[in-house]
């Protein structure tokens, strides 16, 4: 659905949910996995129904996703890191 | 321009409870609510139906305090078939938590003199293997905890919802935007809001911090003031406390309330960092992983406290048919003020026992 418009940018490789995804230095989270194809980032607390990024500048909360073991973070406001581990969150937050 | 039989004034937790449940009952209700000028109590509320510590020196409030946690399902039920509105009510039991064992031999002799005092409600000290049995994750800090069976919570808001849902399904009127100038007595009761000028046979005045002036104008007096609490909202969290506390719940949706602070600042309702960090740390000993929880939500909210924290209901003896309902405690006594206390109103008479509950005993001369 989504194409970059500039390739030239380093390559970066994250984790997400076991497999590695190549995304660009500089991308978001939740912009890095939109180009990757992802769909559903999120099912939500109450009712599980599934969400995905919608205003990708941290104001809508529907891209909350667990990175690097912290549940409920921003995809879009989360530069994305090599070796990042990312994680759909599936209803509520658990804390350890 | 037709007369009502009753006009509540405020359209918070108590006069809407009041409201409903005089209009259930076929009677032609007008619920006058003032706008965004006014507290709002009602909105800021914590949404306990705590009955395990209300009432001391008071049994006729802890009896009261009771029944409405008996009459609260009742309550729930009829809401939710009148309006579709699940207030979310759950009275699984009540824990006052204790961090020493200090705190626990003093939590235990007022639960004695509460005892003494009221009878028994089934309120019983339990130690922290128990404690531990009801609330897996508790933390190490907390000894043990005060525990009664009859104490419970519910969406506060959407309780106030239902209620002014259920009010016009009823056939009542919820008149906002209108704040109330003069009240006078001319065979009924003459409520003026501007240029507009309601009748009812009989008047409510649960106005919460504005009752303190409306009161008067019928020959009523209710010395409210005005206790400032703060709350801290976190994000939606996994189900960990199904019970009702004193200063944390967890609401059906996931969210986890923090509160119970109290300060006596006036009418003022900014939230303030130093007190939202005290209730950030005190709650953190209760449960130390909310440390990782984000929070989402703050604000603070006006408590209408009497001079004894009790409440006031009184009949007018200059006005009879003009009657004072406050209390800091909306939405415990919510089920008692729907089912029982709008019944009495209608019938023109407060229940056995309330003389109790008069702004008398506020000027009684000092020894």
């Amino acid at each position: 659905m989504f194409r970059r418009l500039d390739d030239a940018r380093p390559e970066v490789t994250f984790d997400f949910e076991g497999r590695p995804v190549t995304a660009r230095a500089g991308e978001s989270v939740a912009a890095a996995l939109l180009a990757a194809g992802l769909r559903g980032f999120r099912a939500t607390a109450v009712s599980g129904t599934v969400r995905a990024p919608w205003c990708m500048m941290g104001v809508c909360f529907d891209c909350l996703m667990e990175i690097d073991g912290v549940g409920s973070r921003q995809a879009c406001l989360v530069p994305i890191a090599e070796g990042m581990q990312v994680r759909r969150q599936r209803g509520a937050k658990d804390l350890p | 321009m037709s007369a009502y039989d009753l006009i509540v004034i405020g359209g918070g937790i108590v006069g809407g409870a009041v409201a409903y449940g005089a209009a259930r009952l076929g009677a032609a209700v007008a619920l006058v609510d003032e706008g965004d000028i006014a507290f709002r109590a009602a909105r800021g509320n914590f949404g306990l139906v705590w009955v395990q510590s209300k009432g001391a020196g008071m049994p006729a409030y802890a009896h009261w305090t009771q029944r409405s946690a008996d009459l609260w399902p009742e309550l729930a039920a009829a809401l939710a078939a009148g309006t579709g509105v699940d207030v979310a009510l759950k009275q699984q039991g009540g824990l006052a938590f204790c961090f020493s064992e200090d705190e626990m031999e003093q939590r235990a002799a007022f639960n004695e003199r509460m005892h003494n005092e009221s009878g028994g409600i089934g309120t019983r000290m339990i130690d922290r293997a128990e404690l531990r049995a009801m609330v897996p994750r508790i933390g190490d800090a907390v000894v043990g905890a005060s525990y009664c069976p009859r104490d419970g919570h519910a969406n506060p808001l959407k309780l106030l919802r239902a209620l002014h849902d259920a009010l016009a399904r009823a056939g009542g009127a919820y008149l906002p935007g209108r704040t109330v100038d003069t009240i006078e007595h001319d065979g009924g009761f003459v409520v003026r809001s501007g240029a507009e000028r309601l009748v009812a046979r009989k008047l409510v005045i649960a106005a919460g911090l504005g009752s303190r002036k409306l009161a008067p104008m019928v020959g009523l007096d209710m010395p409210v003031s005005p206790l400032k609490g703060q709350i801290v909202v976190t994000e939606r969290l996994r189900p960990f406390l199904d019970h009702a506390t004193h200063s944390v719940r967890q609401t059906e949706e996931g969210s986890v309330m923090l509160g119970d602070s109290q300060e006596d600042v006036g009418y003022d309702i900014r939230t303030t960092t130093p007190v939202m960090r005290d209730i950030a740390a005190r709650n953190l000993k209760s449960f130390p992983f909310l440390r990782d929880a984000n929070v989402v939500r703050v604000w603070a909210a006006l408590r209408v406290m009497t001079p004894d924290g009790h409440p006031i209901y009184e009949q007018s003896r200059t006005h009879p048919g003009a009657f004072a309902a406050t209390c800091h405690s909306g939405v415990t006594l919510a089920g008692a003020h729907a089912m029982a206390l709008a019944p009495a109103i209608l019938a023109g008479e407060l229940p056995p026992g309330f003389d109790a509950f008069t702004a008398g005993r506020f000027h009684v001369p000092a020894a």
